[in-house]
């Protein structure tokens, strides 16, 4: 499968995020849309944004970052070049989960929330991906893995691995 | 002739290979010279066999699964082109795959048969009639239809959605709101995502119906971030809609108006409750508002709203296309239509099975399921999400109904059906219950916030062995508090699964596990 949506977890400039803040201030109930379009496209809400998007949308700073920690989506962090989802609920907990979330802390050597110190990889946890009766699943960016093994997980990581160099 | 072949896009299809599979396809005809014509479809939700591909014949589709890329080639060998029923993954007629042929598709009699964004395909299948039918009727009509099918909300609650309408309706004219409720944060479901994903066109239908039965023009689909499947293939259907004329700006040149718009969630199962839905979509934190006000009175920026499960949207086109009798003539009792089972985790064959009301667990979990994937006995199974008591054997040959289930302390939700087999520790599970709650409370109420993060610490506590009669009784207790003083039915249900492994499965819940016990953190 392709990978889509990759975030690019970078360059941001001022005028870039008041233009993104802008486009989309004025629709109703502005904030979920604001912050989502923030992170779409710079892979994360960089703490500048939060005074602006105060000022555009009449709420305070405190408001603001009320409202980004409430939600589990939204990042204050850059994230790595892949961020991998691993479903942590019960439909999943039935077919092995709970080992495969412990193998990828292991192989990657990271916990849940981390980042691999090459920025490869960003570890997160899920709660259901919709794919409940062909778990384990996981979805790294934008696609849905099912029925992952330890083994393939392996064979994935890799794969995104091979796939950043090769982009590079 | 070009040959007719699909290959399904769901998500699950996909998360298994669809993908590659199709490719695959393609290049196998090049390098034969067969003109074909590919169809990506959506999921007949018979998901044990995806990827299924079908291919047309004179007899009906044929079809093939679960099909890996690597098969392609010698199912291409075999006469995929041809249809031929030769190859270990033939499947015969589509239609007669027993799994499918028993199921009473009332709502998702579309799914897998058509392309997910095509109009002419939907239109072919009856679609917007329902649509049609309501533009003829006055909005009083409209409503009376919904609640002659006797259909309840199929988002957990079930209350009955003609009253919820009919409540919206009899609000003073002026700004009112439809929002479908697409968060579907219950593990174990995976319906609403069908429908979105294989026949959006069908809630696009419902909505603006509810819409032409209350009075609202605008419309909101609050869908979950971790569909972004469905996200791209509802924004492609509104658009295309708009375009032909069936939403918008003078429906069907009837001068009536309904305008719909996808919003994302953002990872907070709690957004799932209605009221904490619509603070999230007016922007701001998603905390559980009390009502009274109802949202039918004070709901989205304070007016007049239905709020509504994806699937009881959905059963609104074929209610007002063949009459709410022709739905309330299946179920039973006072759950009349179909419920969307989706049979999930431990499970040989896992998927969507739409029935009346009135079915078994056993019969769905081994006529339909096949028993559990790892071919081990059946230990536990969760219905309705993770608010849902774990059921044992002795509870599964209950007729699912929502009295039925609610007599015993079960819970019907949106219809998940979650299998373990007996090597699951219902201790681990009882344990998740409360961790899950404490990740997932919006915290505006004391039970729920401090009583989930003080139910993990007691059950870990319990499983290491100190005290462990005094902290079962602790345990009882703090569940009691939270069922009884909860704001909402996050904290006042998240103790049902930790109180069935409390009283079907104790031998799990004793100091003698300690030796596997620790569960993750995150
Ligand atoms: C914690 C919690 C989570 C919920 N999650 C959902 C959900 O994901 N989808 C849904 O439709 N209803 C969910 N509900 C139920 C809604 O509050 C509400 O009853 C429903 O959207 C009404 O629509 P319906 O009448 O069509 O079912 C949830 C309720 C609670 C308490
Ligand atoms: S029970 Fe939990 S989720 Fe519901 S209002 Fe209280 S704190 Fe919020
Ligand atoms: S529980 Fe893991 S995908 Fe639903």
């Amino acid at each position: 499968m392709s990978q889509t949506h990759s975030p690019v977890a970078d360059a941001w400039t001022p005028a870039q995020l008041q233009a993104v803040i802008d486009a989309h201030s004025r629709m109703p109930g502005a904030m979920l849309p604001t912050l989502h379009a923030i992170q779409d496209r710079f892979g994360f809400i960089p703490d500048a944004a939060v005074p602006m998007i105060a000022e555009a949308l009449r709420h305070t700073r405190a408001e603001v970052h009320g409202i980004i920690s409430f939600y589990h989506h939204f990042r204050t962090h850059p994230p790595g070049r892949s961020v991998i989802q691993i479903c942590r609920a019960e439909a999943c907990q039935s077919v092995g989960s709970r080992q495969l979330e412990a193998h990828a802390r292991k192989a990657l050597g990271i916990d849940y929330h981390q980042t691999t110190p090459d920025h490869e990889f960003t570890l997160e946890p899920v709660y259901c991906l919709g794919n409940c009766a062909c778990g384990p699943s996981v979805r790294v960016n934008d696609d849905v893995y099912g029925r992952m093994s330890p083994e393939q997980f392996d064979q994935l990581t890799d794969e995104l691995s091979a796939t950043v160099v090769e982009v590079k | 002739m070009a040959i007719t072949l699909y290959v399904p896009r769901d998500t699950t299809a996909r998360a298994l290979g669809a993908d590659r599979v199709a490719a695959r396809i393609e290049r196998g005809a090049r390098a034969r010279d067969v003109a074909l014509n590919l169809v990506r479809n959506g999921s007949r939700g018979l998901f044990y066999l995806e990827p299924l591909i079908e291919v047309d014949t004179p007899e009906g589709r044929v079809a093939y699964g679960p099909v890996t890329p690597g098969d392609v080639d010698a199912l291409i060998e075999a006469g995929l082109f041809e249809g031929r029923q030769d190859h270990a993954l033939s499947l015969g007629l589509t239609e007669e795959i027993k799994y499918l042929k028993r199921q009473q598709r009332l709502t998702f009699s579309r799914i897998g048969i058509t392309d997910p964004v095509s109009l002419e395909d939907y239109t072919a299948l009856r679609g917007f009639e329902g649509l049609k039918k309501a533009l003829s009727l006055d909005s009083q009509a409209v409503v009376d239809e919904v609640k002659t099918s006797g259909l309840r909300g199929r988002g957990g609650a079930a209350f009955p959605t003609g009253i919820k309408w009919q409540t919206v309706h009899d609000q003073p004219p002026g700004e009112k709101y439809v929002v479908c409720n697409a968060d579907e944060g219950d593990s174990g479901t995976f319906a609403d995502r069908l429908v979105m994903e294989c026949d959006p066109y069908m809630l696009i239908e419902g909505m603006t119906i509810a819409g032409l039965a209350t009075g609202a023009d605008q419309g909101y689909i609050y869908l979950r971030s971790e569909y972004p499947l469905a996200h791209d293939i509802l924004d492609e259907a509104i658009e295309r809609a708009v375009a032909a004329g069936y939403l918008g700006d003078n429906i069907l040149g009837s001068g009536r108006t309904f305008h719909l718009e996808v919003r994302l969630g953002a990872g907070a199962y709690i957004c799932g409750e209605e009221t904490s839905l619509l603070e999230s979509l007016e922007g701001k934190r998603g905390l559980v508002r009390a009502k009274p006000p109802l949202p039918a009175i004070e709901g989205l920026f304070g007016r007049p709203t239905v709020v509504n499960n994806v699937l009881s949207l959905a059963a609104v086109p074929f209610i007002l296309d063949q009459g709410g009798q022709a739905y309330a003539d299946y179920g039973l009792g006072r759950s009349r239509g179909t419920l969307a089972i989706q049979l999930a985790g431990n499970v040989k064959r896992g998927g969507l099975v739409e029935l009346a009301f009135g079915t078994s667990l056993s019969e769905l979990m081994e006529g339909f399921g096949g028993g559990t994937l790892s071919g081990r006995p059946l230990k536990a199974v969760q219905v309705g999400g993770p608010l849902g008591a774990y059921l044992p054997q002795s509870q599964w040959d209950n007729p699912i109904d929502y009295e039925g289930f609610a007599a015993f302390g079960g819970v019907v939700g949106h219809g998940g059906v979650v299998m373990f087999d007996d090597s699951v520790d219902m201790g681990d599970q009882a344990r998740f219950a409360m961790e899950f709650c404490s990740v997932e409370s919006c915290g505006k109420c004391t039970p729920c916030r401090i009583g989930a993060v003080r139910g993990v610490e007691v059950i870990d506590r319990i499983r290491a062995g100190e005290s462990a009669d005094k902290n079962l009784v602790l345990l009882t207790e703090l569940c009691e508090t939270m069922v009884d003083g909860s704001l909402c039915a996050m904290g006042g249900m998240a103790p049902f699964p930790v109180q069935s492994v409390m009283q079907h499965f104790p031998d799990d819940l004793t100091p003698r596990q300690a030796a596997t016990a620790g569960g993750t953190t995150c």
